[in-house]
């Protein structure tokens, strides 16, 4: 198979405004920072971006732009704001969480990557115990009222635990090392992530690899992402950036 | 309130490094946990960061910042020889699956059932949205929880505490408590005092705790 698009633009030409897209990256490291600018160049509307660690927050300037944009409807994340509250007062995304014009979800971390992994591997939901106990058992954690569900909870072996639903995006935007027009990936180092199981979660993932090697480049072995989960394939040139302090 | 000089947030750190024994998987939160690494340099601790990786290295600086590279903090770090890296889900496999034989984390407040508040600060006034992260994955599968904090806020109010006032992270799952002033084990029957700050007496102590503190037969100076 051949899953290469020529560029960037091409590979995101059918995303529709109110698509739910999956951001990979945790912070700075494996963001695909190429994708999420062909997004805003595009200008598509009523995102909801389902992250897993402030991959926002790593690419703050595309956050910026997104915001600046009026693209963004919601954020699912388990850390979507800056760690300093000073930071946070400055940050434009912040501010539209803070008035209601931006919806932020909450889930903890290892949650959400089970979420991701549940929709990738045909479990619709899962009972976890993390959270019971805290606001996270009562209902959604969202800055909008309407939206806060009660939770269900069962126990198990004599411990509360919550029941969590798959999350299934519509596209997912990944970040590799290395890729070939099968869609095997290869991560490097810290930047595979969140990148491997929201490639599994999405219905359409779309990969920017910073090498596009040709079949049979990558040893067998060492491949992460197998094809199987990867739609599109897009070569982007490595990005130089500066590490946010959060 | 009183407010007592105790050690700095450095030396608070290498008594955790203490407790960690070798061959030990631990994981460190933000803030004076993240010192601890400093003290463990040269152990056999293997240290996970739960963006997937184990046995980080030092802080990188300059030349060796790799931008493919960074921990749970976003902090550029290094690889050492026998580092793994690995995805989020067996990353958080590892960190639900109770495969941590060490959780270090700071606190805003501690009760004296273990119960522990750490990922949302009210003041910062975002209605009951905040960083989780990997906190309550963290909190749930360690073996053993430590907490590392000051004894009290900087307005000198305790943070040792009767009832959060904070959300709680996880509940009942702290084993000790490790501050300026004290070390403080969580045991069924309350709060016992184990060492002490040199010059300090039990009753300072407790003049900025809220429970009633128990006193170890061995109390002791706090040692480094």
């Amino acid at each position: 198979m051949n899953k290469v698009v020529s560029d960037v633009e091409q590979a995101i030409a059918d995303i529709e405004d109110g698509a739910t897209i999956a951001i990979g990256g945790f912070f700075a490291a494996g963001v695909p920072r190429t994708l999420l600018r062909a997004l805003i160049a595009k200008g598509t509307k009523n995102l909801t971006l389902a992250c897993g660690s402030g991959p926002l927050l790593g690419a703050v300037n595309e956050l910026n732009a997104l915001v600046k944009n009026r693209q963004i409807k919601k954020v699912i994340d388990s850390y979507g704001l800056f760690r300093s509250a000073t930071k946070g007062k400055q940050d434009a995304f912040e501010q539209e969480v803070r008035t209601g014009e931006i919806e932020l979800e909450i889930y903890p971390m290892g949650t959400l990557s089970e979420k991701y992994r549940a929709a990738g591997t045909g479990i619709p939901a899962f009972f976890t115990p993390v959270g019971a106990g805290s606001l996270v058992e009562e209902a959604t954690l969202t800055n909008i009222g309407v939206n806060r569900k009660k939770r269900e909870t069962r126990v198990i072996d004599g411990r509360t635990c919550l029941l969590e639903y798959a999350l299934k995006p519509d596209y997912a935007f990944v970040h590799a090392w290395k890729g070939d027009p099968e869609g095997n990936l290869r991560y490097r180092k810290t930047a595979r992530n969140f990148n491997h199981v929201m490639a599994m979660a999405a219905g359409i993932t779309i990969a920017e690899v910073e090498h596009l090697v040709e079949p049979g480049d990558l040893d067998p072995d060492a491949v992460h992402t197998p094809g199987i989960f990867v739609q599109r394939v897009v070569n982007v040139p490595r990005f130089d950036f500066t590490i946010t302090d959060l | 309130m009183k407010h007592f000089e105790g050690l700095p947030r450095e030396i608070i750190a290498l008594r955790v490094a203490h407790e960690i024994k070798d061959n030990s998987y631990v994981n460190l939160g933000i803030g004076i946990p993240t010192l601890v690494s400093n003290w463990l340099e040269g152990r056999d601790v293997i240290l996970q960061s739960e963006i997937g990786m184990l046995k980080t290295g030092p802080l990188a600086e300059g030349k060796q910042v790799d931008l493919d590279l960074i921990n749970a903090s976003s902090q550029p770090v290094t690889e050492i020889p026998g580092t793994a890296y690995f995805d989020i889900c067996e990353s958080f496999g590892m960190i639900r699956g109770g495969y941590m034989d060490v959780t270090v984390m700071g606190a805003f407040q501690v009760n004296e059932k273990g119960d522990f508040a750490s990922w949302f600060n009210p003041s910062r006034g975002l209605d009951g949205i905040g960083n989780i992260g990997g906190s309550m994955d963290l909190a749930i599968g360690a073996k053993q929880l430590f907490i590392a904090m000051e004894h009290t806020t900087n307005e000198g109010k305790p943070k040792i505490v009767r009832n959060l006032t904070y959300p709680a992270t996880a509940k009942a799952k702290v084993d000790l408590i490790f501050t300026d002033l004290a070390v403080i084990n969580v045991t069924p029957e309350g709060l016992l005092l184990k060492e002490i700050y040199p010059g300090l007496t039990p009753k300072d102590v407790q003049s900025v705790t809220e429970p009633i503190l128990l006193i170890a037969k061995d109390l002791k100076e706090i040692e480094l």
